[in-house]
């Protein structure tokens, strides 16, 4: 295993798959900014959680190279195509799974189910989180289709 | 078949999704999973085909309604040459709390049958339709676990303690039997997205369902600050507007109702199961006056995600989770109430462009901050750079408040809403909470409100008018005085309220306009909302008196439970549009608010003071 390349490389997908969700947001093809999703996990200030919720995302980023990294060692080759597919199966996972089991996990996430007491909580994703915007799933999967292929094509198989 | 006057319904919900309970009994308006999902029973837009589920009593009876306290429970009581017997009708709730200590289904509908003298018989009569009657659906029949079938992706299980036959065809069932006095019996329709089902208790937690509901609504009806007069009708319509909330954004759906028309057999029927901006700040107001904070800031919290996706310019309107493209299609197999069609779903006004949802917008946000709300730094950044939109479009035409699909002009109250939001920047400014190009917003007021005075006040009416140069008023200009852009009981207010009973008036009742042409065939009832409108400014402006009288006259145009539509037949009384509607509910509660003297002249002090 590459420890240097997860590193470099973990950091540098992650960082281009959180400006090109933060470019969709600006765009208004999408609501979504996993920044804030993430942040008021940890913190109940909205002004603060953006940067709270970048750092957590960057741990998960990380995190998410090293099985990456696992899956290019375990094939003896890592292109970007082959990086790009598992961010295909990642995004899948994380709009269909992922999104519907965030507000179980998220504190301050309302869930559909929510009612009829009124809610200050963050409003639930719903399906492939659409009710962030009917465009979110496409900015998700794109984001995450560019996070495997830069990982695919920069990581040095040890 | 045939259909029950519109005033002849009530409504349950559980704040996600409404029924409609006729006064004979039958539920004839459901939609699932939420207010806008496809209809399962909509009798009400077609009463052959849209499906229904009636209970009620087979002989000819007289029928008394009420909600049991300062509930959502509907209490209907039947009385027949053979006996008595009560139906109660709820969408059970309860606290989250309450949720997390066993399993709850995502919605149900339960009915209880109550004997209370003689033998009088009852008919259950289920016909569920799914997606507008587009699908049919198969009943199965699973003994004890009650009836099952598909609706959405999802299941919907009728359960009874009365035994229930199925149709040959397997799309309805329906029982005959007789109710005894002092006996129970329930039925229950519960719906879920995924299976296994939760299913709802029936008979042996019956009293712990009832009670548990009627806690939930008790309490949080005792969070209501109001005590003064008319607190009754001022507080069915706040369980009214908690019933149109959509408890897991926060959005308000204006009415929970598709193409109830606005005149028997029109055209104008359309879709109002979605949340206007409109009247933004009119709701804040309603709901902070009463003391409803956390249902203020779910809204508003609503409305700064849901305008998110179009920042900054701001669409008319939004789903409940902010979704902007709502295309509006035709239900041609639907004949519609009465034969009014079409039948739509989907509404294409979202696509106009009004410049009073603006101030509107920005109104709801300094009511809040007002109310000692706090901004956080997106939102104030939004907010200001909605004052910039004003600045750079407040001159352009708009299809103004009343969506009129005749085309664009300048109207007088959405110059005024432009106005009014950048007033409210530059005081948000001067308090801290926002930071604007102060300056230059009021060299903008300046000239807007030169504007308005020079060509949206005629001079040989002596009263402000609808559109810039011209001769036809609104209702709309009664908002000039209420929402702070002028003093109420000013010369130019006054006479302009004058004209506008003289004009629009039937009694205490306004039409929204009469003359204009809206691009659209037939005519309307009197506007609910505008109504209340006429009452507040008239308050505002001195004569309480007289609002008193306008007020109590209106009062009588709600139904037995207290509802109203979107619009009254001046002639009749007979309610008009889709039911119950928000905006008329919330123009009550502002107008109680204002008899009551809960507020006042202080709204508008800032505005003569600058």
């Amino acid at each position: 295993m590459s420890w240097e390349s997860i590193l470099l490389w973990g950091f540098v997908a992650t960082i281009v798959l959180t400006s090109i969700m933060v470019a969709a947001q600006q765009l208004h093809l999408t609501r979504m900014s996993l920044p804030l999703m993430l942040g008021t996990m940890l913190t109940p200030n909205r002004d603060r959680a953006p940067l709270v919720g970048f750092s957590f995302h960057l741990m998960n980023g990380w995190i998410f190279a090293l099985l990456y990294a696992m899956a290019f060692e375990s094939w003896d080759r890592a292109t970007w195509w082959l990086g790009a597919s598992i961010g295909l199966v990642h995004s899948m996972f994380v709009l269909l799974v992922g999104m519907q089991m965030l507000p179980s996990l998220h504190p301050r996430m309302a869930s559909e189910q929510h009612g009829p007491s009124p809610t200050r909580q963050l409003q639930p994703p719903g399906v492939a989180a659409l009710n962030y915007g009917r465009r979110t799933p496409i900015a998700t999967i794109a984001a995450h289709l560019v996070y495997g292929a830069i990982l695919g094509a920069f990581y040095t198989l040890s | 078949m045939s259909y029950f006057p519109i005033e002849d319904y009530a409504i349950i919900g559980n704040c996600r999704t409404a029924a409609l309970v006729s006064r004979a009994g039958s539920i004839d308006w459901f939609c699932l999973p939420r207010f806008d999902g496809p209809s399962l029973f909509a009798a009400l837009l077609d009463a052959e085909k849209g499906g229904h589920f009636r209970i009620g009593p087979v002989e000819e009876a007289t029928t008394e309604r009420r909600y049991l306290d300062d509930s959502a429970i509907l209490e209907t009581t039947f009385t027949t040459a053979s006996g008595r017997f009560r139906l109660i009708d709820l969408m059970p709730v309860r606290s989250e709390a309450e949720k997390g200590t066993e399993l709850w289904p995502d919605h149900a509908i339960l009915r209880v049958i109550e004997g209370i003298e003689g033998e009088p018989e009852c008919e259950v009569d289920v016909r569920p339709r799914p997606d507008y009657a587009t699908s049919v659906a198969r009943l199965v029949d699973q003994g004890s676990l009650g009836m099952v079938f598909a609706h959405q992706g999802g299941v919907c299980n009728l359960r009874s303690d009365i035994p229930l036959t199925i149709s040959d065809d397997r799309s309805t069932t329906y029982a005959r039997f007789h109710v005894r006095a002092g006996k129970r019996y329930a039925v229950s329709l519960v719906f879920n997205r995924e299976e296994p089902s939760v299913l709802a208790p029936l008979v042996d937690q019956l009293n712990e369902q009832l009670a548990q509901s009627l806690r939930w609504w008790q309490r949080w009806a005792g969070h209501c600050s109001y005590d003064g007069p008319y607190r009754d009708a001022v507080m069915r319509s706040a369980i009214t507007l908690k019933l149109l909330t959509y408890a897991p954004s926060g959005a308000l759906v204006a009415a929970p109702t598709t193409s109830l028309p606005e005149e028997i057999g029109g055209v104008r029927n359309w879709d109002y199961r979605y949340c206007w901006l409109r009247d933004a700040s009119l709701t804040v107001r309603a709901l902070l006056d009463l003391n409803y904070v956390e249902e203020a800031q779910a809204f508003l919290n609503w409305m700064q995600h849901a305008t998110h996706l179009s920042e900054p310019e701001v669409q008319v309107l939004y789903d409940v989770y902010g979704e902007t493209r709502l295309v509006e299609r035709e239900i041609d197999h639907f004949e519609g109430y009465r034969g009014s069609s079409p039948v739509r779903v989907g509404n294409d006004a979202a696509g106009q462009f009004q410049l009073d949802t603006y101030g509107d917008v920005i109104n709801a946000s300094y009511e809040y901050v007002r109310s000692g709300g706090q901004l956080n730094g997106a939102s104030a950044r939004r907010l200001a750079r909605l004052g910039d939109v004003i600045c750079r479009r407040w001159r352009e035409p708009d299809e103004g408040i009343w969506e009129v699909r005749s085309g664009k002009r300048h109207h007088t109250y959405s110059k005024a809403m432009c106005w009014l939001g950048l007033e409210r920047l530059v005081r948000l400014h001067q308090e801290r909470h926002v930071s604007v190009p102060i300056d230059q917003f009021e060299a903008e007021m300046q000239e807007i409100r030169r504007a308005i005075e020079e060509q949206g006040f005629n001079q040989r009416l002596g009263s402000y008018v609808s559109v810039f140069d011209g001769e036809e008023l609104d209702a709309s200009l009664a908002l000039l005085g209420i929402n702070g852009y002028t003093d109420p009981g000013g010369e130019r207010m006054v006479a302009t309220l004058g004209n506008l009973r003289e004009r629009l008036g039937a009694g205490a009742l306004l039409y929204r306009y009469r003359d204009d042409d809206d691009g659209l065939e037939g005519s309307e009832g009197a506007f609910g909302i505008c109504s209340f409108w006429g009452v507040e400014l008239q308050m505002l402006s001195g004569d309480r008196v007289g609002a008193m009288a306008h007020f109590e006259e209106l009062l009588g145009y709600a139904n037995d439970l207290g509802l109203y539509a979107e619009e009254v037949d001046p002639g009749s009384g007979a309610a008009l549009g889709n039911f119950p509607q928000a905006f008329t509910h919330i123009g009550l509660i502002n107008a109680a608010m204002s008899l009551a003297g809960v507020r006042g002249y202080d709204r508008v002090k800032g505005q003569e003071e600058r």
